[in-house]
């Protein structure tokens, strides 16, 4: 019974109260964010770095794209290999025995070759000679196609990368291919053609940006600005700016071993999030880690007022 | 325009009757009464300023969601091209900036005073689920704005959501899709939950001090009509010998 | 490739340009995230030491 009384907490107004304006704390507290918002926001204003098109990554580096587009022809691409939601090329991850990503499935399909290349050179009114190669490369039967395509691969390799310094070889049909949609791309055609490749109307950038990401230009930029998963880069903004300091603990376990080269690092860190987010949720039910605050007495500070009442009351 | 209520007829001291309606009023009330939903006294013991954390996060919210209001006026793309445009971004990153420092230094301070004791668990509960609710919202903020960092953050937040399956129904790479879930779902989900939150902490009220010692008489004169279960009991031998 | 709307009214405090890290051990950290966490952790401590006005009524 004593137990049982000891746990029941009080009735808050049996130490006494005082008056208190509810209305007018919240109005005063409306009032001084929104001034200290005005004053923040005149000063330091918002980070707006552009977005890099498609266009403007296939100027500056020629070089990276058509790489990136012989990969995705070739289907050695990041996104080629990545299985769901966009393949079966690859299982994806597991969290321990599940494979939640493969349960889930290929919900968003994409078909590296022809969504990044094949498609956007079909679409757009072409040349004789890009005809021509288009269909040669439709009609060939899937080995020739990766004879063509390993052997260009091998000759941009030996270029350091530079299409117009491959050495003459058998490709095929592709440097052509290669050729114009680099020419596509530098036009800013590519940029519309990934989007609309759903539709008019469109709001899904899918395609446009698998695309930018299996290239390098995209993660070289998010380097300097500390923004890679091994620079704590969840946690950064561009520039001088604050980020999202609330995710330091997410982006805390890709920092250290055995997430920082474990293949399954992505499920297992939201695995221990998502528990530790459970732990937090009910903090109150979990002995020990609910103990914390008797036992590191910040409450002693907090209430010293209402302690030093109390010892005067009593004789 | 009165209303036929079952044989009985419809007395003023509200005892039954009503139907529906009277019987969800009839249970309003009794939960939260007017001067308990907003009381113009307050305990004695709240007296510290860190008090004023969870107002202070509430005005911000309210800020967030009304520089939102003004982006949404002239829609996703506004701020990239108009100076105002550009102000009232700043102001929306900067206001949460200020509710997210804010609601964490108030979970600091209702974890140090183990808030959640005498059957306040659920605000507990309902204050950390918007937390995580918010950096939710946050985050599809994030990959909203429509320039370089969103495109990051879409391209890498995508791994880490396709790895658990998740990726296969919410793709952060789909522009709409988040932009819907920032400005309707999460700040409804988040509003709910702070409302109900504040609505907790009027129902019990602001949680008394940790008592000192375990004597039977350092407990006040009226306690809760109903012992709560163990919730907010530490084992003896972790509590401290009297102060 | 980094480009900003500064035209269209700079601010008097300009944060584009090239962050500043701290690094500890495997702690990378931006200036302006500590700041941030710095300021917060200072008023959190100022918000419980700080005396609060005493009330007038006691009932």
């Amino acid at each position: 019974m004593s137990r049982r009384v000891r746990d029941a907490e009080p009735d808050p107004y049996s130490f006494g109260s005082r008056p208190y304006d509810l209305v007018k704390e919240f109005t005063i507290a409306l009032l001084a964010v929104l001034a200290l918002t005005f004053v923040l926001a005149a000063v330091f204003s918002s980070p707006d770095d552009k977005p890099m098109t498609i266009a403007s990554w296939a100027k500056a580096d020629p070089g990276d794209f058509t790489a990136t587009a012989l990969a995705e022809l070739d289907g050695s691409s990041g996104t080629a290999g990545y299985g769901p939601p966009y393949n079966t090329a690859a299982d994806g991850q597991k969290l321990g025995p599940l494979a939640l990503a493969k349960l889930a499935g290929v919900t968003h399909p994409i078909d590296t070759a022809q969504a990044f290349v094949l498609g956007p050179l079909g679409s757009a009114l072409q040349n004789t000679p890009v005809t021509a190669a288009l269909s040669t490369y439709s009609g060939a039967a899937a080995d020739q196609q990766a004879k063509w395509t390993g052997a260009y691969s091998d000759a941009l390799t030996k270029a350091n990368g530079d299409p117009t310094k491959v050495a003459a070889g058998d490709y095929g049909p592709v440097p052509v291919l290669l050729t114009q949609l680099l020419a596509q791309a530098q036009a800013g055609s590519l940029d519309g053609a990934l989007l609309s490749e759903g539709g008019f109307y469109q709001t899904d950038y899918t395609l446009p940006l698998l695309f930018l990401a299996d290239g390098s230009d995209l993660a070289a930029q998010a380097d300097t600005q500390h923004l890679s998963g091994d620079q704590w880069g969840m946690m950064n903004e561009t520039g001088n700016f604050p980020g999202q300091a609330w995710l330091w603990l997410y982006t805390f376990w890709y920092q250290i071993s055995p997430f920082n080269s474990s293949d399954n690092a992505d499920a297992q860190v939201w695995g221990i999030m998502a528990l530790l987010s459970l732990v937090l949720v009910f903090v109150p039910f979990i002995p020990g880690l609910r103990s914390i605050p008797r036992l590191v007495p910040i409450y002693r500070l907090i209430w010293r007022q209402h302690y030093a009442e109390q010892r005067q009351r009593r004789p | 325009m009165s209303e036929q209520v079952g044989t009985t007829p419809v007395a003023p001291a509200e005892a039954e009757g009503g139907g529906w309606t009277g019987a969800v009023r009839r249970r309003a009330v009794r939960a939260l009464p007017p001067d308990k939903l907003l009381p113009d006294t307050q305990p004695a013991y709240v007296a510290s300023w860190i008090y004023v954390f969870g107002v202070l996060t509430l005005a911000a919210f309210i800020v967030v969601l009304a520089s939102g209001c003004v982006l949404a006026v002239k829609g996703p793309a506004w701020w990239h091209t108009s100076g105002f445009g550009h102000y009232v971004n700043s102001m929306h990153l900067w206001s949460v900036e200020l509710f997210m420092a804010f609601m964490v230094i108030h979970l600091w301070g209702k974890f140090f005073m183990a808030a959640w004791r005498g059957r306040r668990a659920l605000t507990w509960i309902t204050g950390s689920v918007a937390f995580l609710g918010s950096v939710g919202t946050a985050f599809t903020g994030y990959l909203a704005q429509q320039n370089f960092d969103s495109q990051w953050i879409a391209t890498q937040a995508k791994d880490g959501l396709n790895s658990v399956g998740i990726g296969a129904y919410f793709n952060v790479l789909d522009f709409g899709q988040m932009l819907m879930w920032h400005i309707v779902l999460l700040p409804a989900v988040v509003g709910i939950l702070v409302v109900w939150h504040i609505l907790l902490v009027r129902r019990r009220g602001v949680v008394p001090p940790i008592a000192l010692s375990d004597r039977l008489d350092e407990a006040a004169p009226s306690t809760e009509s109903v012992p709560e279960p163990v919730l907010s009991t530490v084992p003896d031998a972790e509590r401290e010998a009297g102060s | 490739m980094v480009n900003n709307f500064a035209a269209l009214g700079a601010a008097p405090v300009d944060l584009n340009g090239p962050g500043h890290y701290l690094n500890w051990g495997v702690i990378q950290i931006s200036v302006a995230n500590l700041v941030v966490v710095g300021i917060m952790l200072l008023v959190f401590v100022l918000a419980i030491l700080l005396r609060f006005p005493r009330g007038r009524d006691r009932k």
